[in-house]
């Protein structure tokens, strides 16, 4: 007979356990759920549970790839690589198409995180998703801190923070009127360790640009900038090579490495388990435009 | 550029992660704090995640100069909380805000709720899927009627573990007799509120007394510092165990050429334990059958215990949807329609009204529900029952008898909190406008 106290499970299998239980409910309940998947760890992390949850069956939605055009080519060929090892359908909602067609315009800056949400919100309504798994986790931002697991967005994919729903035990409410949606995000509760703890445990393979490399780049704001096709050094801005990696993989106009000699994942744990600085923080020049920049990019239908 | 992807597949990973043989695996405890800024709730809070190195560099920049630009004489640590524009521009939290940290024994989740706006609403919500609760006073004021409140409705939530954190114990000369006058007044008040698990701790946040280790400032404090608490407390034997209650929530069967004939039912266990060979019965159908095997992706695995997400696969074809429950014969929750349950309305739009109509969500079941009789309101500081009461607000908690259009399969809440507990959902606006824990269900 066992005791009781071994029926215990660790924190990562505590986590696993609700993050799949979300994503049942999710299937169980929504008519046209979708899965954002760009190739970075997060979204990588959600489709490997997307599997577990599912298994012997197949993952039964699309994932759904929100393109901005600048992309990292390892990171690229990875999504498809994955996309095409599990049979999914991969629905591409494209930024350069949107420019070229005249539904979106460039912003000042070259940056194209505000203008992916029109072309995102284009893409749900086309395909009436009602539900979009996103990778976001509320230890990365303080705005995030504050959204549900099942968080409601109007038909302009707006998030009211003052007007969200409370969600009590591991009941999720997912009811909306036609046109409306829901943001599901499956792994609320888990920190950047606990994704890299978890790549780990699984041996989760990623795209080579999450470990130490050499890379020419160019330091701005304190952070390492990539030279490549979508970023420019700004006169006096000098190159040099450094031994970089990524902590975050977004946009390549606005996502810096850091210095970095972790070229396995235990390496990373080590070096993520003891940086005093947060992931977005060091690395998204895009969240360093205001206090707010967060929220009000998901009050516009951000993710 | 290469385009090679690096496999993280290597022997040392398990050893890191913890999953060696020596190491003992982490844990994760959920615990909701409430309390005001006056407390010294954000400063605690600040506290663990500095301590545990879990607040960083550039988060603690960032507030410092938000403090500093606005002219406040102290870094205002919750700010760190205080997420959103508008909370930070009225200086008030609004909302549930969610922090981690973790030491080498345990990962924490910290549901911090607002003490001023939406208390109740807020507290309930974090409190639901709590294993513990921090209840802060201030030494030198004692308790107050917001402790008390906030101890009702953790024994109202059955949260299992209450910690009291007498803070400032700096502003009161590391006073024992003021620690134990606070301590006996507060024991006493729980010991009518059912509350299985008391601990308290004399601290001070803001210099870290008894927070992470024990304080040369209180000589005369025995107990453990609240961190050694908060990583030692025992809860695996708060899941129940016993009765096995496994909500269907959603049935796997592959549409494949590879895998053919397989039927799962996918499901969260919510208490009891399942293992291949076990008689089980299937509500509300009443069929028996055999747990065939209890698999996940990973493989079949012997047993499946609460929190465990798996599929479960019976020896005999049954019709089994969402919303059923698998049990075993002689253990079994009622099946009702008629239901006796404490309600805490959380609408700001519209009240709680005999006769209305709701829909409700109970497990993996969805249902309807007329709202028969409100026997009492309870007033959360007297504990008064007031039974002419005919509506709760929000905020307001009442004992509410209700009828639903199909059968819940249903536990009391003390006894278990996933098939005792339930959300109301208005179903012209669709919020969730109040939670429910059933006292009675026939």
């Amino acid at each position: 007979m066992t005791t009781p106290a071994a029926y215990q499970v660790s924190h990562l299998d505590a986590l696993e356990a609700e993050s799949i239980f979300v994503m049942r409910e999710v299937v169980a309940e929504m008519e046209r759920p979708v899965m954002l998947f760009s190739g970075g760890k997060d979204s990588i992390v959600m489709l490997r549970l997307a599997q577990k949850a599912f298994a012997p069956a197949n993952v039964p939605f699309p994932v759904m790839h929100v393109d901005t055009g600048h992309n990292f080519p390892e990171v690229l060929e990875y999504r498809d690589q994955r996309v095409a090892e599990l049979g999914l359908q991969l629905v591409v909602a494209s930024v350069p198409e949107a420019l070229a067609s005249g539904m979106v315009r460039e912003s000042g800056d070259g940056m194209r995180n505000r203008i992916q949400t029109p072309v995102l919100l284009d893409a749900v309504e086309k395909h009436r998703f009602d539900a979009l798994f996103g990778g976001a986790r509320r230890d990365e931002e303080k705005a995030r801190a504050k959204e549900r697991v099942f968080s409601f967005r109007d038909e302009f994919g707006q998030w009211d923070p003052k007007n969200q729903r409370p969600e009590l035990w591991s009941l999720y409410n997912g009811r909306h009127h036609p046109g409306e949606s829901i943001r599901v995000f499956p792994l609320s509760n888990w920190t950047e360790l606990d994704v890299w703890h978890y790549i780990a445990r699984e041996r989760i393979p990623l795209p080579s640009i999450y470990y130490a490399h050499e890379r020419e780049v160019i330091e701005r704001d304190g952070m390492f900038y990539a030279v490549n096709e979508f970023f420019r050094p700004r006169a006096g801005e000098e190159r040099f090579k450094a031994q970089v990696r990524y902590r975050t993989v977004g946009d390549a106009s606005c996502t810096a490495a850091v210095r970095s000699e972790a070229d396995t994942v235990e390496k990373v744990i080590e070096e993520v388990a003891a940086t005093r600085i947060t992931e977005r923080g060091a690395t998204r020049g895009d969240d360093r435009v205001s206090e707010a920049a967060m929220e009000d990019r998901k009050r516009e239908g951000y993710f | 550029m290469s385009t090679e992807i690096v496999a993280a597949a290597s022997a040392e990973a398990r050893a890191v992660t913890g999953a060696g043989p020596e190491a003992r695996p982490m844990d994760l405890l959920r615990f909701a704090t409430a309390g005001s800024v006056d407390d010294g709730k954000s400063t605690l809070i600040g506290r663990l995640l500095y301590d545990t190195k879990s607040l960083f560099t550039d988060q603690l920049a960032a507030v410092e100069a938000v403090s500093a630009a606005r002219g406040d004489e102290y870094t205002n640590l919750a700010l760190l909380t205080d997420g959103l524009r508008a909370e930070r521009e009225q200086g008030i939290t609004i909302d549930v805000a969610y922090r981690y940290f973790a030491t080498p024994r345990r990962k924490f989740i910290i549901a911090d709720t607002p003490g001023h706006t939406q208390y109740t609403r807020n507290m309930v919500t974090g409190a639901s899927t709590a294993d513990l609760a921090l209840i802060l006073v201030d030494a030198r004021k004692g308790l107050v009627e917001q402790s008390r409140r906030h101890a009702f409705l953790c024994s109202l939530l059955r949260v299992p573990h209450l910690v009291l954190c007498v803070n400032k114990m700096d502003l009161v000369d590391w006073s024992q007799e003021v620690y134990e006058r606070i301590a006996d007044e507060f024991t006493a008040f729980a010991a009518k509120l059912d509350v299985p698990d008391l601990t308290v701790v004399p601290v001070s946040a803001l210099r870290g007394d008894n927070i992470v280790t024990r304080s040369d400032n209180m000589q005369w404090y025995e107990g453990p510092s609240l961190l050694h608490h908060l990583e030692r407390v025992h809860i695996a034997s708060d899941r129940n165990l016993v009765d096995v209650r496994f909500p269907v929530q959603y049935v796997i069967r592959p549409q494949s050429t590879t895998v053919t004939d397989y039927r799962g039912y996918a499901g969260q266990v919510a208490s009891g334990v399942l293992k291949p060979g076990d008689e089980v019965m299937v509500l509300p159908s009443g069929f028996t059958s055999r747990i065939a095997a209890v698999e996940t992706a990973d493989g079949p695995v012997p047993e499946a215990f609460p929190p465990m997400s798996v599929t479960v696969r019976l020896a005999d074809e049954i019709d089994i949807s969402r919303g059923d429950l698998i049990c075993r014969p002689n253990n079994a929750p009622a099946v009702a329609q008629d239901i006796e349950a404490m309600v805490c309305w959380m609408d700001e739009t519209a009240p709680l009204r005999v006769g209305g109509r709701y829909a409700i969500k109970h497990t993996t079941r969805s249902a309807r529900a007329i709202v028969r009789g409100l026997h009492y309101r309870l007033d959360i500081n007297s504990l008064h029952r007031d039974e002419s009461a005919d509506e709760l607000r929000l905020n307001e908690i009442g004992r509410v008898r209700l009828r639903t259009t199909v059968p819940l399969l249903a536990d009391e809440y003390r006894r278990n909190r996933t098939t005792g507990g339930f959300v109301i959902i208005d179903e012209a606006t669709n919020r969730t406008v109040g939670a429910a824990m059933i006292v009675e269900a026939t």
